[in-house]
């Protein structure tokens, strides 16, 4: 089906907490230009692979690659360096600063010349522009004022704050961690527009969700976690929702050539 | 795959009626808004303009009842140099508090550093200059192994800073011997201890050196705080740590910085101090942790981290040297200048409490 190479790719993840093995010999493709849903039941090691991928664990054993580079990262922080961003459930924004101080949190733009060499004075005025550029291609605009603290915000649009911040740093992968999962039904329609708007910037994206109707509807590819390990990766088209929920609890046996891929 | 997945229909089937739903924004609130919403949206984008309010009414109203010697430029000039150490100390604790902590060890580490600048300077005869420097690479050390504990051993930082002001106050008798360090003896080797206490005349007015240092090591901080990314990360820190670590802030090492910081300001406020008070007694400013804190609350800094503005503790600091002086000189017995300063720290926290509710 696929002839390209995988973006990001993992072989063998092990990953144990003490006597609980999290992540057993599990793998991992994602494509270029493709959103991947990831599914299992509670307690499958999605959360663990999804950090082994973004950096928030190490795992003990297998090999992770990035455009077919190896890489091994210590930490979020360099994950996102080198092009992962990770849209946590909890969103990670801080509710007091405005939307443009959490957009650039972390990767602040300087003033030039003099005062932002010396004085390391922000320059405010370009993270505004950029901020409201970024927000405004993701059509998010209907915030009126983009110095306004996040907590300020509807749930949808925080959501969307987090979204653009990943999106707008030229990254390679955005990891979406449940991103309907808080929002009422409209809010999540906008948020899954928003990430098909995404998706056809060419960015590839990973879906962690339990709401099967929207994996279905935006998921080129699902990867079906079970005990720690990919159990098979189906096509939506091909599966209904209750086969894809009676592979991830183990009611049914997957198909041979799913489970190959 | 792209032209399948574009042909797909959008959305669910039962959110077909989603087209038809009420698409005007909910508005029931905003027609009702009275003036205390108002009052609670513009304190919550400028958490400062309490302390500038409470400030401003209280210098009228010492005015009013203390009349014009409260006004004389020597008076208000009085004021600013009475509150210059605890001004500095709300400095560093402010500081502290943005990030969610507390440090109770503030006044520990400026007296202790001014033990060791004098104890250098004096009984060891190390020229003055590198007295100084020791002291401030005292304080720093001393905030960098507070920091250290918060962050390393995950300590809060009430029981680590508990910790270490009574580990500094024991040191710090122990070098002193428990003995002040005269006036004639910092003037006959170490003049330049004292040089924060000089004053230079403006008009009738006294202004001590020492009120200026704290007026710029406030600005100096105001700048770091709000035009840098540094300042950005104190902010995310003491608002949300979980938040700010995924957001990609080295939240550890940024904590250990601030709380160096707050250690390198309190020796700052140690040399002041000799000058304020003229001599170095290992018993001074034994409440000055409290003092701090009490203006860094009334100053509007939230004790729940993430917000208020560091121009707040001055005002606050200011606040309470206002009230100090004005009951004072209203003649009233000083046990109701601290009756009052206690309802303020109340009145100051519930306000915080109240601008925290604030909604869109």
């Amino acid at each position: 089906m696929m002839t390209q190479e995988p973006i990001l790719k993992a072989r063998g993840l092990v990953k144990r907490y003490g006597k609980v093995t999290a992540l057993n010999n599990a793998d991992f493709d994602l494509y270029p230009g493709e959103i991947l849903a990831v599914i299992g039941d509670n307690g499958a090691g999605k959360s663990s692979l999804i950090k082994a991928i973004s950096g928030a664990v190490v795992p003990d054993e297998g090999e992770i690659t990035l455009e077919g580079k190896r890489i091994q990262f210590q930490s979020p922080l360099e994950a996102r360096d080198a092009g992962i961003e990770t849209v946590y459930q909890t969103l990670a924004l801080s509710p007091a600063l405005s939307i443009t101080d959490n957009m650039f949190v972390g990767r602040e733009l300087r003033k030039p010349g003099f005062m932002g060499k010396y004085f390391r004075m922000l320059d405010n005025k370009a993270m505004e522009a950029f901020a409201r550029e970024k927000l405004n291609e993701l059509g998010l605009m209907t915030i009126q004022n983009i110095n306004q603290a996040v907590e300020t915000l509807s749930g949808g649009q925080r959501q969307g704050v987090a979204v653009a911040r990943a999106a707008a740093f030229g990254s390679k992968v955005i990891i979406l961690d449940e991103p309907t999962a808080a929002l009422g039904v409209k809010e999540s329609r906008k948020v899954l527009e928003l990430i098909q708007d995404v998706r056809s910037r060419g960015i590839p994206i990973v879906l962690i969700s339990h709401n099967m109707p929207h994996v279905f509807e935006v998921a080129d590819r699902i990867h079906v976690h079970r005990l720690g390990r990919r159990l098979c990766t189906i096509n939506p088209k091909d599966y209904t929702m209750s086969d894809a929920v009676a592979f991830m609890t183990g009611a049914a046996e997957p198909p041979a050539e799913a489970a190959a891929a | 795959m792209s032209d399948e997945t574009l042909s797909r229909p959008k959305g669910q089937d039962f959110e077909a009626s989603l087209d038809r739903s009420d698409k005007t924004v909910a508005s029931f609130e905003h027609n009702q808004k009275g003036l205390m919403d108002h009052i609670q949206k513009a304190l919550h984008g400028n958490p400062t303009l309490v302390p500038v309010i409470v400030l401003a009414l209280s210098v009228a109203v010492f005015g009013v009842i203390a009349g014009g010697k409260f006004f004389s430029a020597f008076n208000l000039t009085l004021i600013m140099q009475q509150v210059s150490i605890i001004g500095l100390l709300a400095a560093a604790q402010s500081l502290i508090v943005l990030t969610a902590g507390i440090d109770l060890s503030v006044a520990a580490i400026m007296v202790l550093m001014s033990v060791i600048m004098g104890n250098t300077a004096i009984s060891l005869g190390v020229p003055t200059f590198f007295a100084l420097l020791i002291g401030f690479a005292g304080g720093t050390a001393a905030g960098f192994l507070n920091g250290l504990m918060v962050t390393r051993l995950k300590l809060p930082p009430f029981i680590v800073t508990l910790g270490t002001w009574n580990i500094f106050y024991a040191l710090n008798l122990w070098l002193s011997g428990a003995q002040s360090i005269r006036s004639q003896d910092i003037d006959a080797s170490a003049a330049a201890l004292k040089f924060f206490g000089e004053a230079f005349k403006l008009g009738s007015a006294r202004v001590t050196y020492g009120s200026i240092l704290m007026i710029v090591v406030f600005f100096a901080l105001w700048y770091l705080l709000n035009k840098t990314a540094w300042g950005r990360h104190v902010y995310a820190i003491g608002d949300d740590k979980e938040a700010a670590e995924l957001a990609g802030i080295r939240t550890d090492r940024t904590l250990v910085q601030v709380y160096m910081l707050a250690g390198f300001i309190c020796a700052i406020a140690a040399w002041s101090s000799v000058g304020r008070i003229g001599s170095i007694s290992p018993q001074a400013f034994y409440e000055g942790n409290l003092q701090s804190i009490t203006a860094v609350v009334i100053g509007g800094i939230s004790l729940f981290g993430g917000r208020g503005s560091i121009l707040g503790a001055l005002f606050g600091a200011l606040i309470v040297g206002v009230f100090q002086s004005g009951l004072k000189l209203a003649g009233v017995d000083v046990l109701w200048q601290v009756f009052a300063v206690g309802w303020l720290i109340i009145l100051a926290v519930s306000i915080d409490q109240w601008i925290r509710k604030v909604s869109a």
